[in-house]
């Protein structure tokens, strides 16, 4: 997965997650635990949805690198690549 | 399927507790109470007092009452008696304010060391604390502001921009704002700066004579229906937390203790604030979320001896299986023990097989103020069982009946508690009829369905209500459905906890729409996100089902428990008042 299909694929499921997030308007960088009130819970459905769409695991201890919506996607662009 | 129980070997120190049925035979609270200082010349009981300046008059000053773990990596330690005086400046501050002794003080901040300081010189002031939980949506905030009638409120610039500023208009008695400002920015319109008012105080205060029913903590809890109850504790409460810290939780002065709980629910504050405090140890405050491998390296660098933490958080480090503990020193831990919900049995084993020892479940709720049923370090642990009621706490399994209670001998029945205990709440606020209810025949009955074995362990096997576990929190389905109600589109709504492997309960509603609305997925996120917005992630449905209607009762009641069966596939059960039912 291209580092744009990524780019698409978390933003569709953090919309599901949380349809009230403005993504637009979301610093990238920013932890989306402070930045859109996303709980740990919502982090652990997101993973989940990810491992759903792409087939990858994403072990527990990996939850910190999915936390902002830039780490997430080049997270996923990483390990779809290896 | 059964498990074992899990028995203990004693360990190089040894419990407070070592003989359960010697103690249970000797404890009164009037010896008990011994073990606290009680304000100089016999003024009376404050938590805070016994909490801090006690530490500081015994010459445990220097000794680290706080050392708190910043989200980015900061980490700031605060001694007894750096806490003790920095606690006198926001009393004197509530003082010059016009505080008065009752006034109730609310903060609504993430982990940081200022909410450790408001809990305690507000008690100082004898003002009611109140924490408010920093992730509820504007909705629930401002319903316990205006329940509480706070006066005061400590909050951060970015909550009190997001969720305050704009009902203000609707908070008539909330006379002061104070801010804990991160930018040092201009801090908005009709706030003060925390910080500043703090700086100009004097670090001297002397606590004015506290009887022991005195109000000081103010806690809200829900219930199936109606507005979130305020659960009221006073002073005398400091008993119990000092007494459960010291048998339950095993704590041991010079220890290192974390508690996880955000003290915006009752655990943050009895064992985040008070109960590590009066047993003169040290606390750690970690700012951040759950998150593994910031765990078990808090857990590891710290070198954290007593943890307490809550099933989720469990389940979420059993997901994560052995290796992030690998190559880990956890020799430090001595006792593990869980609250919020029941621990599941397999969570037990797997703590045994992974740390080498078990996690204590335990039991007790917003309105016992304190741990009442306990597995304790010195006995055997009955995977799946809260345990055996503390000394001092007389249990038992009840039915409500027309001629009063009758008492079980191992149920099922509902769990009952001897009225009499320090931290018993004293009254709901403002609701005197609801508060009656709670009692019969001088037993306090919790709504928790129980069961007891032949040892005398208890073990948890419902509800008698509606009511919510979520991740730990405790949630009243009316609050969330009133919510949900105030969105156009909806009719009517209704709210249950559906199983969920980490959570235990995650909330799912089921909604119907008023006429010329199309039960779509576009409608279904945009309920979604309208719930998280006003009531916050935490407490918020994370899953939600159009309807034709809702099974009710004859008198309107909604059947919970029918939308919660058919959701788990089991049977219906007793549905003979049901009156209206299209949901089939």
């Amino acid at each position: 997965m291209n580092s744009q299909q990524s780019a698409e694929l978390v933003r569709r499921l953090i919309t599901q997650i949380a349809p009230e997030a403005d993504l637009d308007a979301l610093d990238v960088r920013a932890d989306m635990r402070e930045a859109l009130d996303l709980d740990s819970m919502d982090i652990l459905r997101l993973a989940t949805a990810l491992h759903e769409a792409t087939g990858l695991e994403i072990p527990e201890r990996e939850y910190g690198e999915i936390c902002s919506l830039q780490g997430c996607v080049d997270y996923l662009t990483k390990r779809s690549a290896s | 399927m059964s498990y074992s129980t899990i028995q203990k070997r004693p360990g190089a120190l040894a419990p407070n507790m070592t003989d359960y049925t010697a103690l249970c035979r000797d404890f009164s609270w009037e010896r008990a109470r011994r073990e606290l200082d009680g304000l100089p010349e016999g003024r009376g009981l404050n938590i805070a007092y016994e909490a801090l300046d006690r530490h500081v008059e015994a010459g445990r000053g220097a000794h680290t009452a706080l050392r708190w773990l910043g989200k980015r990596g900061e980490r700031r330690e605060y001694s007894y008696e750096v806490l003790a005086r920095t606690s006198n400046r926001f009393a004197n501050v509530l003082r010059e304010l016009g505080v008065a002794p009752g006034d109730v003080v609310c903060t609504l901040l993430g982990r940081v060391p200022e909410l450790y300081i408001t809990a305690l010189g507000s008690l100082k002031q004898r003002a009611v604390f109140c924490s408010l939980f920093s992730a509820f949506g504007p909705e629930p905030l401002k319903t316990r502001l205006q329940l509480g009638a706070a006066k005061v409120l400590v909050t951060s610039e970015r909550i009190y921009a997001t969720k305050v500023a704009a009902m203000r208009s609707e908070l008539p008695n909330l006379k002061y704002v104070l801010i804990v400002s991160e930018s040092g920015s201009q801090l908005p319109a009709d706030t003060l700066d925390y910080a500043a008012l703090l700086a100009r105080q004097s670090a001297a205060f002397e606590i004015a004579p506290t009887d022991p029913e005195t109000p000081a903590l103010l806690h809200f809890t829900s219930g199936t229906t109606g507005t979130p109850k305020g659960a009221v504790h006073v002073h005398r409460a400091v008993l119990m937390h000092h007494i459960t810290g010291k048998y339950a939780l095993d704590l041991h002065p010079n220890d290192v203790f974390w508690c996880t709980a955000d003290p915006g629910w009752v655990t943050g504050t009895s064992y985040g604030i008070i109960a590590p405090l009066t047993n003169g140890v040290t606390m750690v405050v970690d700012e951040a979320e759950f998150d593994v491998e910031r765990w078990y390296r808090i857990l590891e660098s710290e070198r954290v001896e007593v943890f307490y933490t809550a099933p989720t958080a469990i389940r979420r480090l059993m997901r994560a299986g052995k290796e992030p503990l690998a190559g880990r020193d956890l020799s430090s831990l001595r006792f593990m023990a869980s609250v919020g919900e029941p621990l599941n049995p397999e969570a037990v084993v797997w703590s045994q097989e992974v740390f080498g020892k078990p996690f204590h479940d335990n039991w007790w709720q917003t309105e016992t103020g304190g741990i009442m049923i306990a597995n304790f370090a010195a006995l055997d642990v009955k995977p799946g069982s809260m345990g055996v009621p503390l000394p001092g706490v007389e249990a038992a399994i009840v039915r409500r009946g027309e001629q009063g209670l009758e008492i079980l001998a191992e149920g099922p029945g509902e769990l009952a508690l001897r009225t009499g205990w320090p931290s018993m709440f004293r009254r709901y606020l403002n609701e005197p009829a609801r508060y009656e209810k709670c009692f019969v025949d001088g037993w306090y009955l919790s709504g928790d369905l129980v069961t007891r074995d032949r040892d005398g362990y208890y073990t948890f096997v419902g509800r008698k209500d509606d009511v919510i576990k979520t991740a730990g929190h405790l949630v009243g389905p009316f609050e969330v459905e009133s919510a949900l109600m105030e969105h156009h589109a909806v009719a009517e709504a209704a709210v249950i906890g559906k199983p969920d492997p980490v959570a235990g309960d995650i909330l799912k509603a089921f909604v119907v729409l008023h006429l010329g609305h199309n039960a779509d997925d576009k409608l279904r996120a945009e309920l979604i996100g309208f719930g998280r917005k006003r009531l916050g992630a935490a407490i918020a449905p994370r899953e939600l089902e159009f309807v034709a209607s809702l099974p009710r009762t004859r008198s309107g009641k909604i059947l919970r428990r029918l939308l919660r069966a058919r959701e788990l596939g089991l049977p219906e059960g007793d549905v003979s008042t049901l009156e209206e039912d299209a949901t089939k």
